[in-house]
């Protein structure tokens, strides 16, 4: 004889199992949520369009996407201290101008009477450069002067755009391929080059992403970002030197934004003062849609490429060719 | 007589039955009746944590039972918000102030029920101000409604939240300590309103750990411990003894261990410190003291003694202050936090919400927050060497969470501060330093605490703990330093040591002559009323601490 008892647990435990699944599913998905949207904006716009889903019009959609990317990565590190960037727009365009400024007008030394144009490398660097230290300046502002991130970031965003304008009064360097003469060739290379057929941009955008997601979630430094984030008077009497945290956040903000200059330079081989304009709302919206909370602590590691193409894919469309 | 017959009795305004309440892991209140009489002055004790605050916010519709059922005149009723409650009559005084401090009296009085013009859609402020005297006026306060409610100094506030409460038409009014921020003639005052209020048929629910206070103002206890009720009776039936023994539950000896030890050689050495007061002053006085290995020194004072000073200069968050220190023999050099972790001391700081927790992070993570370049193999972080770890902790400090991984916020207050413990101890103090670590948890956590402490002291190491507590003090401590006003009044032995003495040194230099202005006279009251909040200690000895302090004759100026 069955004990009847015995059946209505089973069939209890049954019940409860598949209420388990259907919890576990229900909460995946809306963790997914994001990538869910993704994926359905893909469908609509494969059934849209047919030249959509090609491996062409992927590349060219991820070479866009990675200019957001490389911001948003630098941006999450901000973000996770309960901080704002506001100025990594103006950024973009001050290290795309002061690229351009270098290849196209080379430095000019009065008092040897020589202009000095710089290898591309040397180019690079020295743009990069600008990025480090216009961070470390809102690093600064807002760790010593204690003046409010939003403040003093967009006290920057005016700031660098002002000195792109500058560097040009407002006009375009155009033609940034170099002179073979002068030996500073080779940057169009870093926009629009190819390594094993997938652009450079791509590879920035990977190179970035493996090295932010390992420092974010692998390293003392990541934690430290994440704790200031979430209670950063704990983080603080955890013996965490909370300033220097912060400070370094704003550098790698303002490295990053530079990178992302320096590829749109290079993409476009030109330089205009206006480069990068309202990018630091798109790097914003990206890490946010990435799953950080603008009040600190909490967000995934800057692993967010997918939704990055979310907030890509709409600007694009519908017009195929639209470059910048 | 069963639970259907007493809703029926006429005297019975509000039953609740029933009532758990589960948050995340934690059960807040498991199955707990509670009654409301009709007129009668219900009062509610419990330590911290005991559910007390969980029970009322259901009554009040901020939160809703996990399980259980509230009958109102007999009637099952459910509040989805405390406006719904507010609606069917129940107001409530909450302990954290819910006053708006950029807006007036009279809007704070009238918020979400201003009186508006005949058919308007404009407030009516000068009936609105109107209303808010005469609410005042009732109260014998003469507070300007039209005053910013932030530019009232707290005790005032408190009689706004009361008058807030009162101009609804409240038959159920909750009072979650009405009285914490209170003086003495205020108290009087309150208690004269409330006795009106019974009489205008008013069935008010009373919270506070002022046990005297208790006995002079209720009709009926009903004692909470541990989320569950384990008493209900008339106040004319009981005393203080027996609401203690009632509280605490088990007897207070087994709380406060002390172990014998001999203390070894010097850890902390502390010379001349001073600690200028922003604005002129000193908030700390030229302190010089010395802790052992195998010591438990406690530092006993006033709220504003400068006794958190004193331990935030040591771990080295006032690099103004002036003084010399040592550990171990060595003079300290470091100057900021992690320099000083680094030479061997550590804080447990005092607010664990707001200066110990990382909310967002996971009980391991805030665990080895103090101590990241422990576990570093290379460039990363080890998981292996983080997790064994925090699972040594875990089982060391016998914390109760489901696994490493849990976010911190899910532990109950007890567990939670273990886990900052537990972050001290991982950065391998010599000292370790503790800012009134009992706070707010429940006594089965506190005796863990005090074992801890003994245990670490066994083991040589230096522990410096502030307490305004004097029965931790008196029995957990080796050696007791007092505090008042910045300066070290007292220092007494184990064997030495009597409340008499501490309180009276405690009480050095606290005269309202020394310093005129009123707050200062006011902030020296609040200060015996947060000492008895702390817990368990409601118990006798801070009741007569403070009566003490009230009977003395004000020592020297």
């Amino acid at each position: 004889m069955r004990n009847p008892s015995s059946v209505a647990s089973r069939e209890l435990a049954a019940r409860r199992s598949f209420t388990l699944q259907r919890r576990q599913i229900q909460t995946l998905l809306f963790q997914l949520r994001a990538f869910v949207a993704l994926i359905i904006l893909v469908i609509i716009f494969s059934i849209l369009s047919p030249d959509f889903l090609t491996l062409n019009d992927l590349t060219i959609v991820a070479e866009h996407v990675s200019i957001n990317a490389l911001l948003a990565i630098g941006q999450s590190f901000v973000i996770l201290t309960a901080g704002i960037d506001l100025s990594v727009g103006s950024i973009v365009g001050l290290t795309a101008m002061v690229a351009g400024y270098l290849i196209s007008q080379g430095l000019p030394l009065p008092m040897f009477g020589v202009v000095v144009y710089f290898n591309v490398w040397v180019v690079i660097l020295i743009s990069l450069l600008v990025g480090i230290v216009l961070g470390l300046v809102n690093g600064l502002v807002i760790t010593r002067l204690s003046v409010a991130p939003f403040i003093a970031t967009l006290g920057m965003l005016y700031a660098a755009r002002g000195l792109a304008l500058l560097t040009s009064n407002g006009a375009t360097f155009p033609d940034l391929g170099g002179d073979p003469s002068l030996g500073n060739t080779g940057f169009p290379f870093l926009g629009t080059g190819n390594i094993l057929g997938v652009p450079m941009p791509i590879w920035l955008m990977i190179l970035f992403g493996v090295v932010a997601s390992f420092v974010a979630s692998r390293t003392p430094f990541g934690r430290q970002v994440y704790a200031i984030g979430g209670n950063e008077r704990a983080a603080q009497l955890s013996g965490i030197r909370v300033n220097r945290v912060k400070l370094l956040v704003y550098v790698i903000s303002g490295f990053c934004a530079a990178m992302t200059g320096l590829v749109i330079a290079s993409q476009l081989q030109a330089a205009q003062p206006a480069t990068g304009e309202s990018y630091e709302l798109n790097a914003i919206a990206a890490v946010v849609l990435g799953g950080t909370s603008l009040f600190g602590g909490r967000g995934t590691d800057p692993r967010q490429h997918h939704r990055r193409v979310c907030d890509r894919r709409p600007q694009r469309w519908p017009g195929a060719d639209r470059r910048l | 007589m069963s639970a259907a017959d007493r809703e029926m009795a006429p005297d019975v305004v509000l039953r609740a039955e029933g009532i758990t309440k589960v948050y995340g892991g934690t059960v807040a209140l498991d199955n707990v009746d509670f009654t409301v009489y009709r007129g009668k002055v219900n009062v509610l004790i419990g330590e911290n944590g005991a559910g007390k605050s969980t029970l009322m916010k259901i009554i009040a519709g901020a939160e809703t039972a996990t399980r259980g059922r509230l009958l109102l005149e007999g009637q099952p009723v459910h509040f989805k918000s405390p406006r719904e409650a507010a609606r069917a009559g129940i107001g409530m005084i909450y302990q954290e102030l819910n006053l708006f401090p950029n807006l007036s009296v009279a809007e704070n009085i009238f918020l979400d029920h201003e009186a508006m013009r005949r058919r308007g859609f404009l407030v009516d402020r000068r009936r609105q101000q109107e209303a808010a005297r005469r609410l005042l006026e009732r109260l014998e306060q003469p507070i300007d409604p039209q005053a910013l409610v932030g530019n009232l100094r707290l005790g005032q506030q408190q009689i706004v939240e009361i008058a807030k409460a009162l101009a609804r038409d409240v038959r159920i009014l909750i009072m979650d300590e009405p009285t914490s921020a209170l003086t003495t003639a205020e108290v009087e005052i309150l208690f004269r309103v409330i006795r009106e209020l019974k009489e205008q048929g008013v069935s008010i629910i009373y919270i506070s750990h002022k046990l005297e206070e208790l006995l002079r103002i209720g009709d009926y206890v009903t004692i909470l411990r541990d989320s569950h009720r384990v008493a209900e009776a008339p106040v004319s039936a009981i005393d203080v003894n027996w609401i203690v023994e009632q509280m605490i539950g088990r007897s207070v000896s087994e709380t406060y261990v002390h172990q014998e030890r001999t203390p070894g050689r010097e850890l902390l050495r502390v010379e001349h410190l001073s600690l200028p007061r922003p604005g002129g002053g000193l908030l700390l006085d030229d302190v010089s003291f010395q802790v052992r290995a195998g010591e438990i020194v406690a530092l006993y004072g006033l709220l504003g003694a400068g006794r958190s000073e004193l331990l935030e200069c040591l771990i080295g968050l006032h690099p103004e202050a002036s003084g010399a220190l040592w550990v171990a023999g060595q003079p300290v050099r470091g100057r900021t936090v992690g320099e000083r972790i680094a030479e061997g001391l550590v804080l447990v700081p005092e607010d664990r919400q707001r200066e110990g927790l990382v909310p967002t992070l996971s009980v391991a993570h805030n665990m080895v927050l103090a101590s990241l370049r422990r576990y570093l193999s290379g460039l990363a972080l080890s998981r292996k060497k983080e997790l064994t770890a925090v699972r040594r902790l875990i089982s060391d400090l016998g914390i109760k969470a489901p696994s490493p991984q849990t976010l911190i916020e899910a532990l109950s207050g007890g567990n939670q501060q273990k886990v900052v413990v537990a972050r001290g101890l991982l950065t391998e103090p010599r000292v370790l330093l503790l800012d009134e670590p009992t706070r707010g948890i429940d006594i089965g956590a506190k005796a863990d605490l005090f074992r801890l402490m003994n245990r670490l002291a066994s083991e040589g190491l230096g522990v410096l703990f502030v307490s305004s507590e004097l029965r931790e003090v008196m029995s957990v401590a080796d050696r007791i330093l007092v505090l008042a006003r910045g300066r070290l009044t007292g220092e007494f032995r184990r064997e030495e040591a009597s409340e008499e003495a501490l309180v009276a040194a405690a009480s050095l230099g606290q005269g309202p002559a020394s310093e005129k202005e009123e707050t200062g006279e006011w902030s020296a009251s609040g200060t015996l009323q947060t000492g008895a909040a702390g817990g368990s200690q409601i118990a006798t000895p801070a009741a007569s601490a403070s009566k003490e302090r009230r009977d003395q004759p004000r020592p020297q100026a």
